[in-house]
């Protein structure tokens, strides 16, 4: 009885243990691209399911808004964000500190809502550098010209064709290239 | 007794919920009088000048910024992020009544700003001298 008990608790454990490891991607169930490639779609370089929950962190939206827009997190993995929020002070070449407080409560909003389909053992510190970016924003989807539009910029000014992208809605149906 | 205390205490609630509401927040005169107490123990110190504030507002750092760059020279003006393109509010209290009045987000973006225009923090000289230059522009 004992023994029995042992055991299955022992089972419960290894099966939470196991739950918890166990790559959130396996719950990708939107397309069958890439499977069979042994970090699944784009190299396991994949954005979430949903990049952006419907409640968002209020702190996250004012603070990352400030100079960009505030990048939704399922774009990056966890370990992108923690790298982002750990370096503020000198955010890509810009002074972006925070106070303890402000960066604790961003950082959590972001790793929890980070990609679930990130396989990689990669954590880019830009958008732009992903895979799945790359591939969404090649020659065939965005032609040349597009990129050198001033209106553009910038491969991190998503909104000026993501018309929704504050949102984080980065659907075709919301495309829209200057011109 | 009971009643008194009763009484005074939600008169404290209702002061303490008054002080957290960011609207009652401070005019940008009390933060240049806390910016003034710290610059006060700076030898030699003889006061903001509007001027001083004006030029160091406008002047090209080594790296070939200013303020300016991003708050354009009219901060009653709306203005542009230097790197990213994003529209930034004017910065002139008479035109933008959310400026200077939370000393916690004065702090924040002077340090900010300063590290990114200067490479370091300004003193409280600087940054009192350009809010009374900020001061003197009318909407």
């Amino acid at each position: 009885m004992s023994l029995s008990h042992k055991k299955l608790s022992g089972l419960a454990i290894a099966m939470l243990a196991m739950s918890l490891s166990m790559p959130a991607a396996q719950a990708d169930d939107d397309d069958n691209e890439g499977r069979g490639s042994r970090h699944g779609k784009y190299g396991g370089e994949d954005r979430g399911r949903q990049v952006q929950p419907a409640q968002v962190n209020a702190k996250w939206q004012k603070e990352c808004s400030s100079c960009h827009i505030a990048y939704a997190p399922g774009l990056l993995p966890a370990e992108s964000w923690r790298k982002v929020m750990g370096g503020l002070n000198k955010h890509f070449g810009t002074d972006a500190s925070l106070t303890a407080q402000e960066n604790q409560e961003i950082t959590d909003f972001l790793v929890n809502n980070a990609s679930n389909r990130w396989t990689a053992p990669t954590a880019p510190l830009q958008i732009s550098e992903t895979a799945w970016f790359k591939r969404k924003h090649d020659s065939h989807e965005v032609p040349a010209a597009v990129w050198k539009n001033p209106l553009v910029k910038s491969p991190a000014n998503c909104q000026a064709c993501h018309t929704q992208a504050e949102r984080g809605d980065f659907s075709e149906r919301n495309i829209k290239m200057p011109r | 007794m009971l009643q008194k205390l009763h009484t005074s205490g939600l008169a404290l609630m209702i002061v303490a919920g008054f002080a957290a509401q960011p609207a009652l927040a401070e005019a940008p005169n009390q933060i240049l009088d806390s910016i003034q107490t710290a610059a006060k123990n700076t030898p030699g110190f003889k006061g903001f000048s509007a001027a001083r504030g004006e030029s160091f507002f406008k002047a090209k750092q080594a790296n070939g910024l200013s303020c300016a760059s991003c708050h354009t020279d009219n901060p009653a003006a709306p203005g542009k992020h230097e790197k990213t393109g994003k529209a930034i509010e004017p910065l002139a209290p008479s035109a933008n009544a959310q400026r200077f009045a939370d000393p916690a987000k004065v702090e924040k973006w002077f340090k900010r700003n300063c590290n990114d225009v200067l490479a370091r923090v300004c003193t409280p000289q600087e940054q009192g001298d350009v809010l009374s230059y900020l001061l003197t522009i009318k909407n």
